[in-house]
């Protein structure tokens, strides 16, 4: 601990000892009704630094950001912005004192373009002047290493672009302190690498910046100092180069656990799930997958990258039953007495696939709109999936009340009870209650579409467990994540998607991380070729070591061939 | 032939004015986010206020022994009725912005309202009026064709353009205004972006209840004036029970069919205008006149049924249009 925070935690009202402190937060309390978000929380931001903001889901880390940007307001507590005591009742007032943030949900205007989005709100003539507002976004964006066309829409901008406006937009305000709420969630490596080198620009400029993330490695590469949360309480401060992923692991969630995530192998894969050419169309007429082959196998978990839009969405609608397809098939393999039979499931409903005896599990990407009601309990979000097994009029509530206690003592829900409406739930609950739900079908097919997208690492890893279960049960489970680490650790095989093609199918452990965020980018012919090559040298290489040493690489070779 | 087309086209006008007027405000109010299905009930409300206010202004002026002048009633009947429909609106804001009642049922509500509003007060007048109310006819003739100087004596496009009340050429006005003030203004710009996503205007700083208050009261308003067209134009400055009768709701299908747009509102206003004329100027023999009457509302929902299908991002219902927002919401 420095002297400036032993002064400060002392009591701190003194504002010549606060002076290099750009935001210092002093006993902040938020509550939702019973809820508290935040209790008694301190925060200090320096001036010129990147301070890593880590908790897990639902500890109050976006509520406390949001209090510095004026959406909510504290119950208790004082902030102080430079060493000044401030109230912040607005967004407005929050560009006043030079805090923007960027959230998480991008707060952007769809039909306007990034520069007309960048101005949004700003006092001035009371027409705007576009050609002199688009000069000076691009002169911003360029001072700080982006690209940005300030004259296109956002509806046509990719997840990286859309970052980029928001950011332009706190820069364009005058903003010298940024926060940035979980902005590598969406992004590729690349992208990923490039936004960091945009932030140390900005710190070599001045700018204090908080950053919300869950990746640990993202938190040691970019950050001087973590701070840590934990279930809305303040756990400490520690700088980053003097600790360690597992240390900060242990103290966001309490107790240390492994990051390892395991890939618990399975014998005697079979063939589950085979989709030949499958093409579709999405909402605008225009080709969403271009003639996508693969197949699943039981007992393995096949991973799908790709940047976001690719087509992941319609392949799992596709595979679910709610989508149409225009050409290709989708085949699934059942066993009947020993035979396997392939049955042709495309232009089946969801209602009709499962009464096929084809058990096959959505967990959709839009959890609340699409997999739960939000309004409705967790018993009833359990019976919208057995109801229809009940005879006559009546339903029974009893078995799926007793299921919903089962699922929030084994998946460690936290809730208040089987009665609260799962809208009221967070991020990580809410996904473990739709996971819980599907599971207890007990599927032969689980496709899940990114089931830890905002979730911390305890609930990620209570997820990755729960899949891997799965696959050991012989479930065949395509997996749909955002996170290359993740997938690449997670997945048997790892399927790349690149504007609604497959641009590979490759073994996460041959290839790297940039090599996979090649792939999302473009689609190249010649490299399937390269990849086999470069397995077989790989094979020649293992066949002389094994020549060498033993046969123990046979199993390896097997796996390989499913490609 | 000709003679009958221009004929046509010079009543699709004049019919289609109460309905343009119906559609900006409509517009306007939607563009901040506001699904105010109350344009029938605030069109009703401007429609009885702007009638008895000159009625009552001819009246007073009369009584003091002076001579009343048409352009002060006109202007005392725009002034009423903008007040009246803006009133309307006024109730419905508070209802939705400030309680965050339902839009849709708010908005059934108001259209209710009005109409009880206008038909009540219209009988009471006309009661303590001897019978029936009327304005005199100095204000009849200020809302006859005006005489443009040049312009109105040219041939054909005299007559086709020039020759119309001032009304017309007032809500073509509006419909200009509405035009800059989306495209070009700042605060258009920004009441965009409150209608697209006041989370998004939130963030920004603006202020969403006054921008959602302001466009909504000023939107209703232009629905009044409109209003004030059907008793004042429509029915020759007498008041008729029920007098706006389903322009209203023409109105907010015209919104649709202008996909929000200003300038499109003028030109689908004038095809709408002409479809609920045309029994007069066209006619085929052996079809009855109910069928002539149902064709704006066929025409209403064959333009639903088409735009629905096709979705396009930029002319397209602001996307949080009839959805209130509070900032706090988890």
């Amino acid at each position: 601990m420095s002297v400036i925070e032993k002064i400060t935690s002392l009591g701190g009202k003194n504002v010549s000892e606060v002076n290099n402190l750009a935001i210092k937060m002093d006993k902040i309390t938020k509550t939702f009704g019973k809820v508290v978000a935040n209790n008694n929380v301190n925060l200090e931001l320096r001036e010129g630094e990147i301070l890593a903001l880590l908790g897990e889901n639902g500890c109050g880390k976006t509520t406390l950001m949001n209090m510095l940007s004026g959406i909510y307001f504290p119950d208790h507590g004082d902030i102080y912005v430079h060493g000044k005591q401030v109230t912040i009742r607005s967004p407005k007032d929050a560009f006043q004192l030079g805090i923007g943030m960027i959230h998480q949900h991008f707060k952007l205007v769809d039909i306007l373009t990034a520069a007309e989005n960048v101005v949004l709100g700003l006092d001035g003539k009371t027409t705007i002047n576009r050609k002199k507002i688009n000069q000076e976004v691009s002169e911003l964006a360029a001072k700080y290493g982006f690209e940005l066309d300030p004259t296109k829409k956002i509806y046509n901008m990719s997840v990286s672009e859309k970052q980029t406006v928001e950011i332009i937009k706190v820069l364009y305000r005058g903003a010298d302190i940024l926060i940035l709420d979980e902005p590598t969630a969406v992004l590729t490596p690349q992208e990923t690498e490039k936004l960091f080198n945009v932030l140390r620009n900005m710190k070599a400029d001045g700018k204090s910046i908080i950053i919300i993330t869950h990746k640990l490695n993202e938190v040691m590469s970019i950050s001087d100092r973590v701070a840590i949360l934990r279930k809305g309480e303040y756990i400490g401060v520690v700088d980053t180069d003097k600790t360690s992923q597992a240390e900060l692991t242990e103290k966001m969630v309490g107790r240390p656990i492994s990051l390892e995530i395991n890939r618990p192998q399975v014998e005697n894969r079979q063939e589950r799930l085979h989709v030949v050419d499958l093409t579709c169309l999405n909402g605008d007429g225009l080709k969403a997958l271009k003639n996508v082959s693969f197949k699943a196998y039981a007992g393995e978990i096949l991973g799908v990258a790709g940047i976001a839009g690719s087509g992941q969405k319609e392949l799992c609608e596709v595979l679910a039953g709610i989508h149409p397809a225009i050409g290709g098939a989708v085949l699934y393999t059942a066993e009947e007495n020993g035979e396997a039979i392939k049955e042709p499931l495309l232009g089946l409903s969801p209602d009709q696939i499962s009464k096929k005896g084809v058990s096959m599990a959505f967990v959709p990407e839009d959890r609340l709109g699409m997999g739960l009601v939000a309004s409705m309990d967790m018993t009833d979000n359990v019976m919208l999936r057995s109801y229809r097994d009940n005879k006559g009029i009546f339903v029974d509530r009893k078995a799926p009340k007793a299921q919903a206690e089962r699922m929030i003592t084994e998946l460690e829900i936290a809730t208040p009870g089987v009665e609260t409406p799962v809208g009221r739930l967070s991020g990580g609950n809410v996904q473990k209650v739709l996971l819980g739900r599907e599971i207890a079908c007990a599927p032969k097919v689980l496709i899940v579409a990114y089931p830890v997208r905002g979730l911390d690492i305890n609930s990620s890893y209570r997820i990755y467990d729960l899949l891997n279960e799965q696959k050991k049960k012989g479930v065949a489970v395509i997996f749909i994540g955002e996170d290359l680490d993740v997938l690449m650790g997670l997945s048997d095989r790892l399927m790349v998607l690149c504007g609604g093609e497959v641009s590979g199918i490759v073994d996460p452990r041959e290839v790297t991380k940039e090599e996979v965020g090649l792939m999302m980018i473009h689609v190249d012919k010649e490299w399937k070729k390269k990849y086999k090559k470069k397995k077989k040298e790989k094979k020649e290489l293992q066949m002389q070591q094994s020549v060498e040493s033993d046969m123990q690489t046979e199993s390896l070779g097997k796996e390989e061939n499913h490609e | 032939m000709l003679n009958v087309l221009s004929n046509l086209f010079i009543a699709a006008v004049l019919a289609g004015t109460p309905l343009l007027l119906g559609a900006l405000g409509e517009i306007l109010t939607e563009k901040a986010g506001n699904m105010n299905l109350g344009v029938e009930g605030m069109m009703f409300m401007g429609a009885i206020t702007g009638l008895v206010s000159s009625y009552y202004y001819e009246q007073f002026v009369m009584k003091a022994g002076g001579t009343p002048s048409g352009f002060v009633s006109a202007l005392v009947a725009l002034i009423a009725s903008f007040i009246a429909g803006a009133f309307g609106a006024l109730i419905y804001s508070f209802l939705t912005i400030t309680l965050r009642a339902n839009q849709n049922v708010t908005g059934l509500t108001l259209t209710i309202f009005g109409t009880g509003f206008a038909n009540f007060f219209g009988e009471f007048f006309a009661g303590k009026a001897g019978g029936y109310i009327a304005v005199s006819d100095v204000t009849k003739k200020a809302f006859l064709k005006v005489n443009i100087p040049l312009l109105s004596d040219l041939p054909v496009i005299g007559k086709l353009l020039f020759q119309y009340n001032w009304m017309v050429y007032f809500a073509l006005a509006v419909a200009a205004m509405l035009l800059w003030f989306f495209a070009k203004s700042r605060v258009g710009l920004n009441l965009r972006a409150v209608g697209e996503s006041p989370a998004t205007a939130d963030a920004a700083g603006i202020p969403i209840e006054a921008y959602k208050y302001g466009a909504t009261i000023i939107g209703g308003g232009i629905c009044g004036i409109g209003g004030m067209y059907m008793s004042m134009v429509t029915t020759s400055g007498v008041w008729v029970h029920g007098c706006v009768g389903g322009y209203g709701w023409l109105a907010v299908a015209l919104v649709i069919f202008a996909t929000w747009s200003p300038l499109r509102a003028v030109l689908v206003s004038v095809v709408f205008g002409g479809l609920t004329v045309m029994r007069m100027y066209i006619s085929i023999p052996g079809l009855p006149t109910q069928i002539y009457d149902m064709i704006p509302y066929i025409a209403t929902i064959l333009v639903l049924v088409f735009t629905s299908m096709h979705e396009n991002k930029e002319h397209a219902q602001p996307k949080s249009c009839g959805i209130n927002y509070f900032r706090e919401e988890r």
